[in-house]
């Protein structure tokens, strides 16, 4: 990552919490977005498929949340992280956040995801086993949630890139969109990627994820489905990022005012 | 959570008046016994034990029993309500406190279903889940073997929809006696 001009790095006081936090939110705020869908899907089977894919989602991030607050020892749980924190406070991925769009953007964001997931959990669920000696909480929590949601993705995965195929190689309508999506969102994609001081402490904690291998693994598997798809996998240009620092679009604020506010207007409630 | 938390008050409350005691749940088995009788709440069919959930047990000789569970589906909404279950039934029998844990590790696979639990799944009108493929590398391109009608038993079938009524299930149509039916997805 490169510093913005103008702005002062903070350094991160505890990387543990940061980097389980970005996991947890990129999950949160996408599964959200997911759930958007429910009631409003193109057929009943993709309105089931995608609030089914929410609710994973969702429930990947109350585990990582959850960590997340035993890493902090701050006395938050996961509702508290979830409801109570402001947008600048969020660590997602930018790509996570933006509107739900038509259902071509919604399946090509998830299959973009999906696919980066996959790959990622697959090596966290290494980190504990490849550092025994070395597995404190952070290794043996992210390995367990990791083995767990690798499953789960890997169905989601399978079902998203039918559908980039299925539309890509559609109609003229069905192509157009699926590729202006695509477009879209590509310039988005490289802040999945990003390696900074929050990854190499984690590293240090024993869960090294090599993330240049990651990346070229995704593209070789992206490339592949949209290349079956008929679609062209756009030109590595100029990239938006800032979510991992908590520089967002104004899309994130929006969102969480709706997903916070029942929490918020009646703080300690049960139900 | 919070739900839970209040069920959970409940269930002491009514150990702590329950003053019988006298129910025999002294060992492991007699907790798994128990555990054997609590259903699935949304596959009533098969027992939580049966299921896969619930990984370990024990109990001390002055009648605190622990149960530690594990979930099927990350988001599975289901696990509050499975806990307060779970609770319920070892109070019932003579529990003096229960404490349940939920573990995420090993994470749960349908390949702890015994052969009788997917029999019991498959007269109740659900396919039961096949072998998981175990850790393939991903596979963007299915290749899924027939899944069989619980109903008439034909292989003749496809698949109208990979996510169905629960994050565990996927819903296909037999093409030979036209009846549509779950099927439990092997994960």
């Amino acid at each position: 990552m490169t510093a913005v001009a103008g702005t002062r790095r903070r350094a991160v006081e505890n990387p543990a919490f940061e980097f389980v936090v970005r996991l947890g939110d990129d999950r949160l705020v996408l599964g959200h977005r997911l759930s958007e869908w429910c009631g409003h899907g193109p057929i009943l089977e993709e309105d089931i498929a995608l609030a089914n894919i929410a609710l994973d989602l969702i429930g990947h991030s109350t585990s990582l949340l959850r960590l997340a607050g035993e890493l902090e020892a701050k006395d938050r749980d996961e509702d508290a992280l979830a409801y109570f924190r402001e947008g600048v406070e969020y660590r997602n991925a930018l790509l996570c956040e933006l509107p739900k769009g038509d259902f071509g953007f919604t399946i090509m964001r998830q299959f973009l995801f999906d696919a980066h997931s996959v790959l990622l959990w697959e090596a966290l669920t290494r980190a504990a086993v490849d550092n025994p000696a070395n597995a404190p909480s952070l290794a043996a929590g992210l390995s367990a949630i990791a083995a767990k949601a690798l499953k789960e993705d890997k169905y989601h995965l399978r079902h998203t890139s039918e559908w980039v195929v299925r539309l890509g190689d559609g109609t003229d309508e069905s192509h157009a969109r699926a590729q202006s999506a695509l477009d879209a969102l590509w310039p988005y994609t490289a802040e999945l990627f990003d390696v900074d001081e929050v990854d190499q402490a984690a590293a240090g904690a024993g869960v090294a994820v090599d993330m240049p291998a990651i990346r070229s693994r995704w593209d070789a598997m992206v490339s592949e489905t949209l290349a079956r798809a008929t679609l062209t996998r756009p030109a590595d240009g100029p990239v938006q990022r800032g979510g991992r620092r908590g520089r967002h679009t104004e899309h994130l604020g929006h969102m969480l005012t709706e997903m916070q506010i029942v929490a918020r207007s009646h703080p300690g409630a049960k139900w | 959570m919070r739900a839970s938390d209040e069920v959970r008050d409940e269930n002491e409350l009514r150990a702590r008046d329950d003053v019988r005691g006298e129910k025999e749940l002294r060992t492991r088995d007699d907790v798994l016994a128990i555990l054997d009788t609590v259903p699935d709440p949304e596959v009533p069919a098969i027992s939580v034990v049966e299921l896969g959930i619930v990984r370990d047990a024990s109990v001390t000789d002055d009648g605190a029993v622990t149960v530690t569970i594990t979930p099927t589906y990350s988001g599975c909404p289901a696990m509050f309500e499975i806990e307060a279950d779970v609770r319920a039934a070892l109070v019932a029998a003579g529990a003096k406190r229960v404490d349940v844990r939920t573990v995420l590790a090993p994470a749960w696979t349908t390949d702890w279903m015994s052969d009788e639990a997917k029999e019991k799944l498959r007269a109740y009108g659900i396919a039961p889940p096949g072998r998981t493929a175990g850790d393939d590398l991903v596979t963007l391109t299915r290749r899924r073997t027939a899944v069989a009608c619980p109903f008439c038993g034909s292989t003749d079938t496809r698949l109208q929809s990979e996510f169905g009524s629960t994050a565990c299930k996927a819903i296909h149509v037999c093409n030979a006696c036209r009846q549509p039916f779950d099927e439990f997805k092997a994960i």
